[in-house]
């Protein structure tokens, strides 16, 4: 890793975040004449240098189709393949490699889930839970779910603070209740879930519960063996890693009786016209030729997360958090959304008698990156009673002076407005 | 602040954000909705057309400064035309607020304080939503029309 040294230090001290920012190249760069404020990590978060190299390499080195070749570069990106598959197993602490399947992302790794165990456990009349904090992406795939099969989708309420209301959530959980499928960090509020709650109130009842974790992993540390969650949903290029890359942790036994998703290569043991016999675990999930490259360099992602320590990076951003809480109530106009008590760093706000995009597009000629809209969560814009919000959203690089940038920024959005 | 951001949010824009005109449903009216998924922006446009001319405009909705100041300017300016000539307008307002950035602007009336538009291109789909609606609600009615 390029400035390894500068942050491997205890994890007890605080982050470097100068040290940090050095090893992000895009970082450096300015935006219509103003240094670049990159305050849109829940959209996407930037890729350090040693990621970028790892890319590079895989495809000036090791690039080969994997569990095919029996010559040198084939293995060796088997090899790498495979590596990168343990490395988010000890990343999630999940007991088994074999638990780990790649897909392109959380949107996929929540599809395969409706598409395998979802259609063979979800019949006429049984109910499947989600929340109002979902994303689009955990509330479409179930309710395609429940229209094929006559299903019933019920939804946690939330407070007005943006948490869940954990007593409706228990009176929801009956016995029709398949399947919970819960948001851990939402994308649009920051709200941190009571995941292990949750889990524990619907294993009470044998009812296994998926998580999203998309906004989670890079954020703060996930343990899915401690959390006891059935399925796990995660995309790369959400935490410092590629696109087109994400994974699904479920349970061993889970994954052993849930049917395949796609079919193809690498997923089945023999064909013949007759009959086609599967793979073992997790190859009978990853049908065709994976994204090699962007599983090896997810673990390179992961490798550099882990080095930083998710501690030290959790500690940062909710430093920054409280920091930017403060900064933006302290702007007349401004109305924060999201405020619940335990909340990652995600700063979701409306400005009185401007909307998101206007906000939007004036930050931009800042240099100031935000996202605005409704953040594919339309039924929560919805119970929130607006119809979009400006999000700044938070990783380890981001510092204080970003933050008062977005102030000023806000600052002249009055102005024009004024 | 940056000269862009002016050209972009003129006081006129800002007045007609702050004071949409025509901003009522029409009864009895052709109407059509004009929906951008990608932030959420709606409005629907209501038009009141005798013998092909539009005699009146209205929108109602809810969207940013640049489409709704849009919608509103556009419901002033159409008034009057034939749809034809309505349609003519949005193609010349269309080729404007995509024009380069440096191409001289057209001559649209009012419609031109929209110009600055060019400069920020994805927020083109905001200024011209208003008229993609117009001509949906000038269309589904025509449809009709030529059955009868």
């Amino acid at each position: 890793m390029t400035s390894g040294t500068a942050i491997s230090a205890q994890r007890t001290t605080p982050l470097d975040v100068a040290a940090v920012r050095q090893d992000f190249p895009i970082l450096r760069q300015r935006v219509h004449g103003k240094p670049l404020v990159y305050l849109d990590n829940a959209a996407t978060t930037q890729k350090p240098q040693a990621v970028i190299d790892r890319l590079v390499r895989y495809y000036t080195e090791d690039n080969g189709n994997v569990h095919r070749g029996v010559h040198w570069l084939s293995e060796r990106a088997t090899d790498a393949y495979e590596a990168a598959r343990d490395i988010v197993r000890r990343f999630l602490n999940a007991a088994e490699s074999r638990e780990i399947v790649f897909v392109r992302g959380t949107t996929e790794a929540i599809n395969l889930v409706a598409q395998t165990y979802g259609r063979t456990h979800v019949g006429a009349g049984d109910e499947i839970v989600i929340s109002t904090l979902e994303h689009h992406s955990n509330i479409v795939p179930w309710q395609l779910l429940c229209e094929e099969k006559g299903a019933r989708l019920r939804v946690i309420p939330i407070s007005d603070s943006g948490e869940l209301d954990l007593d409706a959530y228990q009176k929801l959980l009956g016995d029709r209740t398949r399947l919970v499928s819960v948001v851990h960090v939402s994308n649009a509020l920051g709200t941190i879930n009571p995941v292990d709650e949750i889990i524990r109130l619907a294993h009470r009842r044998g009812i296994p519960v998926l998580v999203d974790g998309a906004q989670a992993v890079a954020h703060m540390k996930v343990d899915v063996q401690a959390l006891g969650c059935d399925f796990y949903a995660l995309s790369g290029h959400k935490m410092l890693g590629p696109t087109g890359i994400g994974v699904l942790y479920a349970t061993s036994s889970l994954l052993e009786a849930m049917p395949p998703y796609q079919s193809g290569g690498d997923m089945i043991r023999s064909v013949t016209f007759e009959q086609t016999l599967f793979n073992t675990l997790p190859y009978k999930f990853e049908a065709g030729t994976p994204d090699i490259s962007g599983a090896i360099v997810l673990g390179t992602a992961i490798g550099y997360l882990t080095q930083v320590g998710l501690d030290r990076i959790a500690a940062h951003e909710h430093e920054l958090l409280e920091y930017g809480t403060d900064a933006l109530s302290r702007i007349p106009g401004v109305r924060l959304m999201g405020t619940a008590k335990q909340k990652a760093g995600i700063l979701s706000f409306v400005v009185d008698g401007v909307h998101p995009h206007d906000i939007g597009t004036i930050l931009d000629r800042e240099g100031v990156a935000i996202r605005t809209g409704h953040h594919c969560c339309q039924p929560l814009m919805h119970r929130l009673a607006v119809p979009a919000t400006a999000r700044a959203s938070l990783a380890l690089y981001n510092t204080r002076d970003e933050i008062d940038a977005l102030a000023a920024a806000l600052g002249n959005v009055r102005e024009v407005f004024a | 602040m940056m000269s862009d951001l002016q050209e972009l949010y003129q006081e006129v824009i800002l007045d007609h954000n702050r004071r949409p005109r025509n901003f009522r449903a029409l009864d009895d009216a052709r109407k059509a909705e004009g929906y951008n998924p990608l932030c959420g922006d709606r409005l629907t446009v209501y038009l009141r057309v005798d013998d092909g001319v539009i005699k009146e405009a209205t929108f109602q909705g809810s969207g940013c400064a640049i489409s709704k100041a849009s919608a509103s300017l556009m419901t002033e300016s159409v008034k009057g035309k034939t749809v034809a000539e309505a349609e003519a307008l949005f193609e010349r307002f269309h080729r404007t607020v995509t024009a380069s950035p440096d191409a001289p602007v057209e001559d649209l009336g009012k419609l031109s304080v929209l110009a600055g538009v060019r400069q920020f291109p994805v927020r083109v789909k905001c200024a011209t939503l208003a008229w993609y609606a117009l001509r949906a609600a000038a269309e589904a009615r025509g449809d009709v029309v030529s059955t009868e």
